[in-house]
């Protein structure tokens, strides 16, 4: 006779065993690198998957660097980053107005939207100037900062007059002499790169400096001192400075250089040689003649 | 001689492997079930310095976390007898225990309680070549023991070096560095049936695990029921389980005898169901719910309803007494015990200075044993239950789970076995050279 009391369903009998390959899937599963893997790895690939899909639409990747863009703007336009006005610091008023004339700025503007490495090599470039600085200031000022380049010579090339500083670097242009009557004048192809010796010839010639008128480069190798009258001392180009100083002990000594002199020739040391005006030469030879009468 | 021991020494590389990385799970194949706990060893153990701790023997520097049970298939008396079963039954509760530990184990510690173990006491004797012991000493005198033929399809199990004696001092532990001129040493040797030894090896390589260290199930069980003292002076301990009963005689903290007694709980289950003509699974529940070894006057009035499903009322509705249940289960406890006496006598155990006897194992919880052990064990009895250990869930502290919790300690801290010392230097050829070396020395 079957059992009259109901049977066990059929599931409940079932193997608890794990299969052998639900068994091997758990333990891989378990292995700590798959499970970091796993950890980690899951979410991470689920947003990139979110990213990739979301960039995929070429609106939505417009709008985000729209976006992206307004926050940035809105940033920098924020009254904390604006400039409202330009100062200059150590300029005179002709620099002022080169350096207005460079850095054109509508004021106001935002401290990022300066340019400030670029504006300050266009205003280093300026003849006059040595060197530029340029902050943005406390209460929203560009302020610049010129060193400006100290004419220290004149020097003459056919009609113009040019500054020029102790490297020899034009500074700027002048229109008479009178101008600037504090600064010794020198002439010649080639002179202004040799800036420096012409004016320690000036320093050495102190002693006649009311006499003495400019420098000329002869030959682009030696100088001329040239002094009033039309005087011409020609100086040779080695031991230049002893030339000088001969120069000015034979003037001490003998007044050389009162004398009607057209040129004093010191280019060769052992001779130096003395070269009368056309005047004097007559006046010398006449007196000579009369001489030889008596 | 030596390639017998190539596996254990490769278990013992596998275990240090498993305790670099950390986890190590253990295997106890058992008759009427299968338990896996896993083990996490947190790198250096945290010893508690207070007064009156001692070392814990290395328990503190593991912890349980994960541990799962089984209803085992396919073992009879301890041995596997249906590998795809016992595979089966082994990769649901290593499963289970990965699942709760949540980490991947790959090295096993296993144990198994049949296979026929049997017990050899060795010695060995060498003379000390630079009269201080060395460890080459140790290794030349465990070589010199003299091995008996045990058989061809048999396998060593355990080698315990048990005691040391130098000269004629006896008793030593640790005999290194000692001076003296003739050591010799007692060995414990315990050998098992290679082919149970196999299938179980066989089972637990198919479920993708590896085999990091192998115990006996007796030795295990001692490991973790027996107290320090009771190790020290001499204790036996009984472990009662589903299909065989282990028995393992310790003497200063070594196992010095093993046995196994192949009868066990199920057989007890077996008795109910043919005597009261019910399921194995009701036998089962009824022995566990109701079931007794001494009978009082109060039993005959219990009446237990044995039920049935054959649709038959007069059948379904059954009742038997506690008292002839009771009736039905002392005959074989009682035989279960005689024969573990009769194993402790053979060994000599009524020798030893203590005579501590120790039950444990699941059919231990059996109410009133202990009162049965006494009369044919001898007064000095007492129920078992293995140590604790971090982390253990508290449905594995039972008795049942004794062999379990004395591998995690076999796990954690082995006893030297004879594979753990070196070969000896006779058998290399790098004797000649340290012949040559020493020719130089004295000549120079």
């Amino acid at each position: 006779m079957r059992p009259l009391a109901e049977r066990r369903p059929r599931g409940s009998l079932k193997d608890p065993a794990p299969s052998k390959w639900r068994y091997r899937w758990q333990r891989w599963m378990l292995t700590p690198g798959i499970k970091a893997g796993l950890r980690i790895g899951t979410p991470l690939a689920v947003i990139g998957i979110v990213a990739a899909v979301w960039f995929s639409d070429a609106d939505n990747r417009t709008a985000l660097t729209a976006r992206i863009d307004a926050l940035k703007s809105e940033f920098q336009h924020r009254p904390e980053f604006l400039v409202t006005s330009l100062r200059i610091k150590g300029s005179d008023d002709r620099i002022t107005a080169d350096i207005e004339r460079i850095v054109k700025i509508d004021f106001p503007i935002s401290s990022f939207d300066l340019e400030l490495e670029e504006m300050r090599r266009r205003v280093a470039a300026l003849h006059s100037v040595q060197e530029a600085r340029i902050k943005v200031a406390d209460s929203g000022a560009l302020e610049i900062t010129v060193i400006p380049r100290v004419p220290v010579a004149l020097w003459r090339t056919g009609d113009n007059l040019r500054l020029l500083d102790q490297n020899g670097i034009f500074t700027g242009a002048l229109a008479s002499r009178a101008e600037r009557l504090d600064l010794p004048v020198i002439a010649g192809e080639g002179a202004g790169a040799h800036i420096e010796e012409a004016l320690a010839i000036f320093a050495r010639a102190r002693p006649i400096s009311d006499r003495v008128r400019g420098l000329a480069r002869v030959g682009e190798r030696r100088w001329d001192l040239v002094l009033d009258r039309g005087v011409r001392i020609m100086l040779p180009v080695e031991n230049t400075m002893a030339a000088i100083d001969r120069v000015i002990a034979l003037d001490a000594a003998q007044d050389v250089l009162e004398r009607d002199v057209a040129v004093v020739d010191l280019r060769n040391a052992n001779r130096p040689t003395i070269r009368m005006t056309n005047a004097a030469a007559v006046s010398y030879r006449r007196a000579g003649q009369t001489g030889a009468e008596e | 001689m030596k390639d017998l021991y190539d596996s254990q020494r490769e278990m013992r590389k596998l275990r240090k492997a498993a305790m670099q990385r950390g986890v190590i799970a253990i295997l106890d194949v058992g008759t009427s079930k299968i338990a896996c706990l896993v083990l996490r060893f947190d790198g250096a153990a945290t010893e508690p310095q207070a007064e009156g701790i001692g070392s814990m023997a290395g328990q503190s520097s593991f912890r349980v976390i994960g541990a799962a049970t089984t209803r085992s298939r396919g073992v009879r008396f301890g041995e596997v007898e249906a590998m795809g079963e016992t595979e089966r039954a082994i990769r649901t509760a290593v499963q289970a225990a990965q699942k709760m530990a949540q980490v991947r184990v790959d090295h096993v510690i296993a144990c198994l309680s049949g296979a026929r173990p049997r017990s050899y006491g060795l010695d060995g004797a060498v003379d000390i070549e630079d009269s201080m012991v060395s460890d080459g000493d140790i290794g030349r005198v465990l070589a010199a023991c003299d091995v008996p033929d045990y058989g061809p399809d048999r396998e060593v199990l355990h080698a315990h070096p048990v005691n040391f004696a130098l000269d004629h001092r006896s008793g030593m532990s640790d005999p290194r560095g000692q001076i003296g001129q003739r050591l010799t040493t007692d060995l414990h040797m315990m050998t098992v049936d290679a082919t149970a030894l196999q299938n179980l090896y066989f089972c637990i390589k198919r479920c993708d695990l590896e085999l990091a260290g192998i115990a006996s199930s007796s030795y295990a069980s001692a490991l973790s029921t027996l107290v320090e003292d009771e190790q020290e002076l001499g204790a036996a301990c009984i472990d009662m389980g589903g299909g065989s009963t282990g028995i393992s005689v310790f003497m200063k903290k070594h196992m010095i005898y093993a046995d196994t007694v192949r009868m066990g709980g199920d057989h007890v289950t077996g008795d109910i169901s043919m005597g009261l003509q019910v399921p194995l699974s009701t036998a089962e529940r009824i022995k566990t719910f109701y079931g007794g070894v001494v009978a009082t006057g109060m039993d005959d009035r219990e009446k237990i309803e044995i039920g049935g499903d054959t649709g038959d009322w007069e059948h379904d509705r059954r009742t038997v007494s506690r008292a002839e249940l009771i009736g039905i289960m002392r005959p074989r406890v009682e035989e279960i015990l005689e024969e573990a006496r009769m194993r402790l006598d053979a060994a000599g155990f009524e020798y030893l200075p203590s005579q501590k006897i120790v039950l444990t194992g699941g059919a231990s919880q059996i109410p009133g044993l202990d009162g049965l052990a006494a009369k044919i064990l001898g007064q000095q009895v007492r129920l078992g239950r293995p140590l604790r250990v971090k982390g253990l869930p508290q449905a594995a502290t039972g008795p049942a789970f004794s062999s379990g919790v004395g591998l995690t300690l076999f796990a954690a801290h082995p006893q030297d076995e004879w594979w753990d010392f070196d070969v000896p230097v006779e058998t290399y050829p790098a004797r000649s050279l340290k012949r040559a070396v020493k020719w130089f020395k004295d000549n120079w």
